[in-house]
């Protein structure tokens, strides 16, 4: 194999990189947020959040994340709303991902036992303080493997960017591959970018599952 | 053993199916219309060539059956039809006084000048591109279409040619093309949106991702005709003359060929035929 054709194109390799980092993190911090929203609504005790939560998560949690994309960027110009192909991709990413980690948050929540919401409800909290202050904090612990799961998954998913024209690792891989032929050699270097993103995402989720379970 | 067993199955399926799926396309493959009488033309310069032809009563053209606009055979009819099928007839008006006694194989890029070789067709009018390459292999006529790189915009665009192409236009185009080279020289410091093919690529223009999509016209004519809300516009910037080409030696037959293109251009019919298939009037010379 012949790696030498990856100097003259390194511009190209590392804008996709960083663009694939920016729609990682606006993805990661997005998802989080509103999955941890999605799970509490889906567990509620009200009937009317739940079942929105239900209806959005069983919606995206079921259909492609190509699909999602593709509605983001070529159907919502017909509505009005003009995405460029990253923010269509990020904005999809998130929005799929969310509905799994609402999942993995909703079933963390629910092994924590039921007692434990009645003994801190008759200590006077509200629903909302029991569940910040001794639910999620418990729950937490339970859901980091899953979690991470689906962090892996939203770096790796991320390549989506590349049909909708998003600038990101897998674009530009796509367009040195059509330039070069050297397609082996194209694609294993982008394998290489995605590794240094996921490797050290998955040792730092341990690191964080093994530190809580000895404080917690 | 019972695992072994299972992958030995496993693996003959396998097999199978290869072999069916490789057995239908091979099926798909020879579509020629062929009626008998091949082509077979007299070598050399000695002016036999048209000769031939007349002798056989019946001129036998090499055409693509598979590219809109030039030659694309219709499912249903069984019929090809397009721009290089209207020309391969008016040469077979000019030399037999018939444009019916005209018979079309069909060629593909890689099949159409070792046919040529071997006498299986007179002539190529298949969407061949001039070069100094096959130059040495065939005889070429005269340019009978300026293809070339060119620009799609919605009607009424500001854009009209590729000088409004700014470095901040959003453009369009398809993955690994060298027309995304070609403007990227073109216009310095612009870069492409780049989709997997002509169709997604064609899709964004449509949902308002770019300005202007470009590539070869002849594919630009082909969207266009498919949403006529989209325009090609300020000719070509690269130039691929398309030519079509005779056996090496063949003079009187290129003689013919190009006396036919002339007679064509100075009626008015060449005008009509162009814009029949590509839905304007040629581009001036």
């Amino acid at each position: 194999m012949d790696f030498s054709f990856v100097g003259s194109y390194s511009g190209d390799f590392l804008e996709g990189f960083k663009n694939t980092i920016y729609a990682s993190l606006l993805g990661l911090a997005g998802s989080f947020v509103l999955g941890l929203v999605l799970a509490v609504m889906r567990i509620a005790p009200w009937k009317a959040l739940r079942a929105i939560g239900t209806a959005y998560v069983e919606f995206f949690r079921n259909i492609p994340l190509l699909l999602v994309v593709y509605i983001f960027y070529l159907g919502l110009p017909s509505l009005g709303a003009d995405l460029d192909g990253f923010a269509s991709g990020t904005l999809g990413l998130m929005i799929y991902t969310s509905a799994f980690i609402a999942e993995a948050v909703r079933a963390g929540i629910q092994s924590v036992p039921a007692g434990q919401m009645e003994a801190a409800r008759s200590t006077g909290l509200s629903y909302v303080q029991a569940m910040r202050l001794v639910i999620l904090p418990q729950a937490v612990r339970i859901v980091i493997p899953p979690i991470t799961n689906q962090f892996l998954n939203l770096v790796k998913n991320s390549s989506i960017l590349g049909v909708v024209a998003g600038f990101d690792l897998m674009y530009f891989a796509d367009n040195v591959n059509s330039y070069t032929f050297q397609t082996m050699e194209t694609y294993m270097v982008a394998a290489a970018f995605y590794l240094i993103l996921t490797v050290p995402l998955a040792y730092a989720t341990n690191v964080l599952e093994r530190k809580l379970a000895r404080t917690g | 053993m019972r695992k072994r067993r299972w992958l030995g199955a496993g693996a003959s399926l396998l097999l199978l199916a290869t072999v069916a799926l490789t057995g239908c396309g091979a099926k798909n493959e020879p579509a020629s219309t062929n009626t008998g009488g091949s082509a077979t033309t007299a070598p050399a310069d000695d002016g036999s060539a048209v000769q031939a032809i007349k002798d056989r009563g019946k001129l036998v053209v090499g055409v693509k059956f598979d590219t809109k606009l030039f030659g694309l055979k219709d499912p249903g009819s069984g019929e090809v039809e397009g721009f290089d099928i209207d020309v391969a007839r008016a040469i077979a008006k000019k030399i037999l006084g018939d444009e019916t006694k005209l018979e079309l194989k069909e060629v593909t890029s890689k099949t159409r000048i070792p046919m040529l070789d071997n006498g299986e067709i007179d002539l190529i009018v298949a969407t061949m591109t001039i070069n100094e390459e096959r130059k040495t292999q065939v005889d070429f006529s005269d340019v009978y279409f300026h293809a070339g790189q060119s620009l799609l915009v919605k009607k009424g665009s500001a854009i009209k040619s590729i000088d409004d192409v700014t470095k901040d236009t959003k453009v369009i185009g398809q993955k690994g093309a060298t027309s995304i080279k070609n403007i990227e020289e073109k216009v310095p410091g612009l870069r492409v949106q780049q989709y997997e093919n002509y169709q997604e690529a064609f899709t964004a223009l449509k949902a308002g991702k770019g300005e202007v999509l470009t590539t070869d016209n002849a594919i630009l004519f082909g969207m266009s005709q498919q949403d006529p809300e989209y325009v090609v516009v300020g000719g070509t910037f690269t130039d691929e003359p398309y030519g079509i080409a005779a056996k090496k030696g063949n003079a009187d037959l290129v003689a013919a060929v190009n006396e036919t293109l002339k007679e064509l251009k100075d009626s008015g019919d060449y005008a009509a035929l162009y814009e029949k298939w590509m839905g304007e009037k040629p581009p001036e010379e």
